[in-house]
Parts: C-alpha cells; sequence; structure tokens
C-alpha cells in the first residue's frame, strides 16, 4: 500500500466513525433530551402525556400530603397549580414553601407522575432554573434563597 | 500574623511566576543562567503556595474567625479533619489547592527533569510559570483566601454538612492532581511547538508525566463516584452531571494521550496528533474548571456564584487554549512526519483507540455544553440527562471495546488479523461460556445487559490472554512458559492489568444496572421485608447527639444465609446550620451491596425504607483501582523512569561536571 493509499484509508475510516457519531449525537439529542418547563409552560403548551419533562417551582404551602412512601403534593409558580405525585422519600431539604424540581411526566389525568425529586442541596442553593423563573414571574424573595 | 505572611507568599509566588514566565520567553534560546532562574523560580513558587496553604490550614485547624474564609465555612465543633478539608471546601480555598498542585508539578519537573535538552526544561518551566502567575493572579485578585473580619465573630458558620465527609479529604486532591497534572503535558507540547523540535524522546519524557496524571485522575473520578454514591442517597454512583462530565472528558482525552505517546515513543509516528492530544486535555481540564468554578452550572460543586470570576477564567481558559491551538496551527506543520505503517498494525490499533477515544469525548462535550449554549442564545431550559450519554457514548464505547483485545496482539508495522483472530478465537469461546453461565445462573431477562457483560468479560479474559500468549502458556513446558512470563517486562504486564480493570468496570457497571433490585416500602418497628435474598428487620429508632449534629439511627437487622448484619442507616441534622441530611446504610456481601436509605417518619410511626440491591456494584471502582496501579506499575518500569535516559548518556563519556 502507498503513502498516499495508507493516508486515504485512514481518512476514510476516521469519516466514516465521525459521521456515524455525529449522526447519533443528533438523534440523540432530538429525542432523549428533556425540557424543564414551570406548571404555567406544561399548561400552556398542552405537554402531551407521558413526554419526559422537568418541572420546576414551589412546594404550594399546606398541600404536602403523605400516607406511607405515597408523597402528593402541589408544584406552583404563582400563576398555575399542578398536582404531584411521587412514591418514595423525598430528599432532605424538600419543605413546603421551598424550591423543587421534579423529574416525571404529565399523567392522563393531568397530573404529574413524578419519578425522581431534586431539591436544594443546602439552604443557600436552590435549583437556577426555578430561580430565573420566579424571577420571571416576580415571586422572587431573596430571603428564601438567600442566595 | 501567620494569615498574614500566608497572603504576601501567595503574592510572591504569583510575582516570581509572572517574572519567571517573562526571563524564560525571552532568554529561552540562550543561557544556562535562565534555565538556572527558572528552575529555582519553579522550587520557590513551590515553597511558597504551599506555606500560603499551611497559612490557611492553621487559621482553620485554631478556628480563626478573624479570617473570613474561615467564618463562612467552618466551625470550632467540627471535628479536626473537617475542620483541615474545610480550607478547600469552598471557592477560594480550593483555588488555593489548585495553584498549589500546578506548582508542585513544576517544582517537580525543575528537581527531576535536569536531564532534558535545556532548551526544552527551560520553555516547559516558563509555560508552566505562566499558568501559576495566571491562576494565582486570579486567586489574589477575584477570590482571595487570605480576607480578614473586624471584628471577628466568635462563631464560624459550617462546613455544607454534605461536605463533612472523610470523601472531601481524598476526591478533590486526587481529583485536582490529575486535572492539574495534565498541566505538565501542555506546557511539554507547547514548549516543543515553541521550540519546534520534537522526537521520539520527547514523547518519552511525557509519558511519564501523563500517565502519573492519569492514574490521579481515574482515582479521583473513582473515589468521586463512590462518595456521590454512599452521600447523596440516590443509589446511583453516575449521573451524567456537568460536573463529573467535566473531570471524565480530560480522563478519555488522556487516556487516549497515552496510547498515542506511545505510538510516538516507539515508532516516532502521530507526533501532530499526540502534541494535539497533551494540549486538548489540559484545555479540557480548564474547561472543568470554568464550569465547576463560574457558577454556570447548578451543582454541589459549584461554590462560586460571583460573576466576574466566571468571566475572568473564561478569559484565562481562551489565553491558554486559543494561544496553544494558535500556536499549533502556525507550527504543526513544521513538524516532521515519521514511521510508515500499514492500517492493521500495532500503530492502526492504537489510532483506531484514539479515534473512538476522541469521538467519545466529543459526544460527553456536546451532551454537556449544549444546554448551556442554548440557554445563553434561545432562553429555553434543557436538560441532558443519561439517555442521551447511554445513546452516544455507549454507542461509541461498544465498538471500541470489540476491538480492543486485538490491539495489544498486533505486530508494529504490520499485523496480520488472521492469525491475531486464531489466537484470540479460544477467548471469543470461553468468553460467550462465561457469559451464558453467569447469565443462566443469575436467570435474568433477555436485554442488552449480555451484551454489555460478553464485551466486559471479552476485555478482561483478552487482557489475561494476552499475558498467557506472551508467555507461551500451553505452547511450551511449564518451565519454559514460566520463565518467560516472569521476564516480561513490566510495560507487558502493566498494559494487561489496565484492561482488566477496565474489563472489571464494565462487568460491574453493566451487573449492578441490569440486575440491580429496588424496594421502596413503609415499615413498622418489628416488621421485616424481603429483597433478594435478604431479610431485612427493622428494630427500631434510637436518637444520637454527636459533636455537631444530632441524628436518628435506625436499627436494622439483615438475614441472609444463617448469618445476621447489623445495619444503621441515619438522619442527621447539624447543630450549627440547622441542615438535615441523611446518611444511607452500605453492607457489602462479596463484591455486592445492600443499600438502605431511612425516610422521615409518618404519622402512625412507620417508617418509608428505600432497599437496594446491587449485584457486583464494587467492581466498578476495584476496576479503576486496577486502572491506577497499572498506571503505577508502567511508572515503575526502569525503561521509563525519568533520569535513566541521562544514565545512559553520561555512562560513554566521563561526566562533564
Amino acid at each position: 500500500m502507498t503513502r498516499k493509499q495508507r493516508r486515504l484509508s485512514v481518512i476514510a475510516g476516521l469519516g466514516l466513525v465521525l459521521a456515524l457519531a455525529v449522526g447519533l449525537i443528533l438523534f440523540a439529542l432530538r429525542d432523549q433530551i428533556v425540557f424543564f418547563y414551570s406548571p404555567t409552560e406544561i399548561h400552556e403548551k398542552a405537554v402531551a402525556a407521558g413526554t419526559a419533562v422537568r418541572l420546576g417551582g414551589l412546594v404550594k404551602q399546606g398541600t404536602w400530603k403523605k400516607s406511607g412512601d405515597q408523597n402528593d403534593f402541589v408544584v406552583t409558580d404563582g400563576t398555575t397549580d399542578m398536582v404531584a405525585h411521587y412514591t418514595g422519600i423525598l430528599p432532605d431539604l424538600f419543605r413546603e414553601g421551598q424550591g423543587v424540581v421534579v423529574e416525571g411526566a404529565v399523567a392522563t389525568d393531568g397530573s404529574f407522575a413524578a419519578t425522581n425529586v431534586l431539591a436544594k442541596h443546602d439552604e443557600k442553593y436552590m435549583p437556577k432554573e426555578v430561580v430565573d423563573e420566579l424571577k420571571a414571574k416576580g415571586e422572587w424573595q431573596r430571603g428564601e434563597a438567600g442566595g | 500574623m501567620g494569615i498574614e505572611l500566608g497572603h504576601f507568599a501567595l503574592i510572591l509566588a504569583t510575582a516570581i511566576a509572572t517574572v519567571s514566565s517573562l526571563a524564560g520567553f525571552w532568554g529561552w534560546r540562550q543561557s544556562d543562567r535562565v534555565a538556572l532562574l527558572l528552575r529555582q523560580g519553579a522550587v520557590l513558587q513551590f515553597i511558597l503556595v504551599a506555606a500560603a496553604f499551611a497559612a490557611l490550614i492553621q487559621a482553620f485547624v485554631t478556628s480563626d474567625f478573624s479570617l473570613a474564609l474561615a467564618y463562612e465555612h467552618s466551625h470550632s465543633q467540627q471535628p479536626l479533619l473537617f475542620k483541615i478539608t474545610s480550607v478547600w471546601g469552598n471557592h477560594e480555598g480550593s483555588m488555593v489547592l489548585w495553584v498549589m498542585i500546578l506548582v508542585l508539578m513544576g517544582a517537580a519537573v525543575a528537581l527531576f527533569g535536569r536531564n532534558l535538552p535545556r532548551q526544552l526544561l527551560t520553555l516547559v518551566l516558563t509555560i508552566q510559570s505562566l499558568l501559576a502567575a495566571a491562576f494565582g493572579g486570579f486567586t489574589l485578585f477575584t477570590s482571595n483566601p487570605f480576607l480578614r473580619l473586624t471584628p471577628a465573630p466568635l462563631e464560624g458558620q459550617e462546613l455544607n454538612p454534605i461536605l463533612q465527609d472523610i470523601g472531601l479529604a481524598i476526591h478533590p486532591p486526587l481529583l485536582y492532581t490529575g486535572y492539574v497534572g495534565f498541566s505538565i503535558c501542555f506546557s511539554f507540547a507547547v514548549a516543543a511547538l515553541i521550540s519546534g523540535r520534537i522526537d521520539a524522546a520527547w514523547a518519552r519524557w511525557v509519558r511519564p508525566w501523563a500517565l502519573l496524571s492519569w492514574c490521579f485522575l481515574t482515582l479521583g473520578i473513582a473515589m468521586g463516584s463512590y462518595w456521590a454514591y454512599y452521600e447523596l442517597g440516590w443509589g446511583g454512583w453516575w449521573f451524567w452531571d456537568p460536573v463529573e462530565n467535566a473531570s471524565f472528558m480530560p480522563w478519555l482525552a488522556g487516556t487516549a494521550l497515552l496510547h498515542s505517546a506511545l505510538v510516538m515513543e516507539k515508532r516516532n509516528a502521530l507526533k501532530i496528533w499526540t502534541i494535539f492530544l497533551a494540549i486538548i486535555t489540559f484545555s479540557l481540564s480548564l474547561l472543568g474548571t470554568f464550569m465547576v468554578r463560574s457558577g454556570v452550572l447548578t451543582s454541589v460543586h459549584s461554590f462560586a456564584t460571583d460573576p466576574t470570576r466566571g468571566l475572568v477564567i473564561l478569559a484565562l481558559l481562551a489565553l491558554f487554549i486559543g494561544g496553544a491551538f494558535a500556536l499549533f496551527a502556525l507550527r504543526a506543520s513544521a513538524l516532521r512526519v515519521g514511521g510508515l505503517f500499514a492500517p492493521i498494525s500495532r500503530e492502526g490499533a492504537l489510532i483506531l483507540n484514539n479515534l473512538f477515544l476522541s469521538t467519545a469525548t466529543v459526544a460527553v462535550l456536546v451532551g454537556t455544553l449544549y444546554p448551556l449554549l442554548l440557554e445563553a442564545t434561545t432562553g429555553k431550559t434543557i436538560s441532558v440527562g443519561a439517555p442521551f450519554f447511554a445513546l452516544t457514548f455507549g454507542a461509541v464505547m461498544a465498538p471500541l471495546l470489540i476491538v480492543l483485545p486485538f490491539g495489544p496482539f498486533m505486530a508494529w508495522k504490520r499485523g496480520d488479523l488472521v492469525a491475531v483472530t486464531q489466537r484470540l478465537a479460544w477467548v471469543a469461546g470461553l468468553t460467550v461460556f462465561v457469559t451464558i453461565l453467569i447469565f443462566a445462573l443469575s436467570g435474568g431477562s433477555i436485554s442488552l445487559a449480555p451484551l454489555g457483560l460478553l464485551l466486559g468479560v471479552w476485555v478482561a479474559l483478552g487482557a489475561i490472554a494476552e499475558l498467557i500468549d506472551r508467555a507461551g502458556i500451553g505452547r511450551m513446558p511449564l518451565r519454559t512458559s514460566w520463565n518467560r512470563l516472569v521476564g516480561l517486562p513490566r510495560s507487558a504486564f502493566s498494559t494487561a492489568l489496565a484492561h482488566f480493570g477496565l474489563g472489571v468496570s464494565v462487568i460491574g457497571i453493566v451487573t449492578a444496572s441490569a440486575w440491580q433490585l429496588e424496594l421502596i416500602t413503609t415499615m413498622q418497628p418489628g416488621t421485616t421485608k424481603t429483597i433478594g435474598e435478604y431479610t431485612v428487620r427493622f428494630d427500631g429508632i434510637k436518637d444520637v447527639q454527636v459533636e455537631n449534629y444530632v441524628a436518628e439511627v435506625g436499627d436494622f437487622t439483615v438475614a441472609s444465609g444463617g448469618h445476621e448484619r447489623q445495619l444503621t442507616p441515619e438522619r442527621r441534622v447539624y447543630t450549627a446550620s440547622g441542615t438535615p441530611t441523611t446518611e444511607a446504610a452500605i453492607e457489602t456481601y462479596g463484591f455486592s451491596q445492600l443499600y438502605l436509605q431511612l425516610g422521615e417518619q409518618s404519622a402512625d410511626g412507620s417508617r418509608t425504607v428505600r432497599l437496594w440491591f446491587k449485584p457486583y456494584v464494587t467492581l466498578i471502582w476495584l476496576g479503576a483501582i486496577i486502572m491506577a496501579l497499572a498506571g503505577g506499575l508502567s511508572l515503575s518500569d526502569r525503561r521509563l523512569r525519568v533520569g535513566v535516559a541521562r544514565r545512559v548518556a553520561t555512562a560513554k563519556p566521563a561526566p562533564a561536571e
């Protein structure tokens, strides 16, 4: 094999793998990414039931009900409320009136079936998405998350 | 007083680094005196930054809350270990640690690199000093850890309880040593581009540094993964969190660098590519530092929220990465290409390795940066989670694992694929047999899992097969093959061991993900639940008060095969900040683990309990430790040891000194 042929074969191989990888990445980006919505956006955009999304907002005061390992609570952005159901242990810093990000999907009855609940890691931390969302809605109070 | 001395030491170190880099750029061609200045400068920088770091430790240990940093991140009731680790459990202190490791690496080159050509040594230390000056300046101007408070508060706020763990003592120093260690490879690459001289010897000098950094990075990532696994209580060991990806990308690129430097050292080929990888690897380390330290991400790692810091790091990033690539574009064509080889050869196999690893790096990079870019440009918030990475990263890694065992069997220059396949045929047969056996015993359902398991077993057995083949076991009398095995160079063992470790990790990942059992339930004291072969009894709760927290400690007894063991998960509330945390209880059975998380109390006195059985989960981290050990073994190889070249060189003529 001459030097030129060798180089060509290497470049062809490189190109093939790269094309494959780019195709995969594009395919995955279209189907495997998860959008972040507030309850209002879920309502307005009429997100289809079963689509994986992240829901962010505040846990509404006085709505957290716990029976056994079943948890029901309302996520609110001040405009729209959305009931969420979660089976399992909630994070340490899950509190009423605090920010929360819930992963899951909208159920057929219009409530939110959560597969994972993320709360603040510490007193100072609040998911950035929630802060932005609340600031946009004018619900943001500095004392609430401290930073 | 100590604080002011420390502050001054850091300023002085930054000044020396600045002078060193200027002197180096000005005089690298000229005199031995410049080389001497830079070497002494490098050692001085380390001594001074170490002194600054020691001053911080002293202030934290003595709970000197007149130091703003100690006030914000420490508490007098914290145990001694956590007082010390609090030093780097925050942005400012961790930057000092970062800079300290940077100058430690520079000092190590200055001390152990006497056999390097003078110009190369001078240039490497010049670039290293430039990095130290830039990041020392960054620390002083935007994140100064030495600021005082007046009046001094009597008590500090405490370290984030989630960080009050032995993990903080181990994970950041290991990870930073890995991250920052690659700066030496970067400096070597830039030095080679500036001087325009690069040959196989260059690769020989760079490889120990790449290997050392890679070992630390491997351990650092594995430790971080295990820490997240036991501390965060979600039972997961890898979340494809941007911060995790930030450490994983330099690891992937660094792994590629190790392999391409091998080709360059042995065959004088792939020079330009190796230089490129050396630059990329450290660039990804810097990118990781930027992402973690700039506050663009929300995670446990993002201490910094000051936007100016992010901008300054971004500017430094642009300066170093942009500068290095500009230089690369200008000078790379001047490097002579050498070493011809056929596509089917050891070189070809290593190129394939590099191709897959760099593609995997790109996939992770896209998944990590895409949400940031999309939010910056369109304002849409998305998260790219595990499914994206499983698809793209998995699709790239699978072929890499398939071809991996072929590589070490290939001859340099021109290999024989048919012959290699024949030599590997029994391994393939054994792999299928073992996989079917495991699969039959576990009784799992048909899914992707057996394929993943197949790959892991194939890689692990392939690594052993290489040693067997090289020793000629089965083809020769046992005594002869034993002598051959013992006589193999350490590099052969380290290659086999590293690949074996990778196989072990893959097996652990597959089994722990595919055959994991999970049970979420409520338990009254006195009741039992069963998960797999384990019967878990809830005995009750006791309240415990420790130095700086109060805890509810659950009492669980796990019975399996006639043996009983105690599990004590906790729910803690840290008194100083009122922060609650949960501590999962983890019990190891062989290579598998039982993982128990305790929930809050319900009105009727029952507790929510989350139980996982994770088969062979410890293999994930064990494999990483094996890989790091393999790196250490390779480092101890006499042929690689720094200084050997000089001994060989001075053996012929009489020493000039």
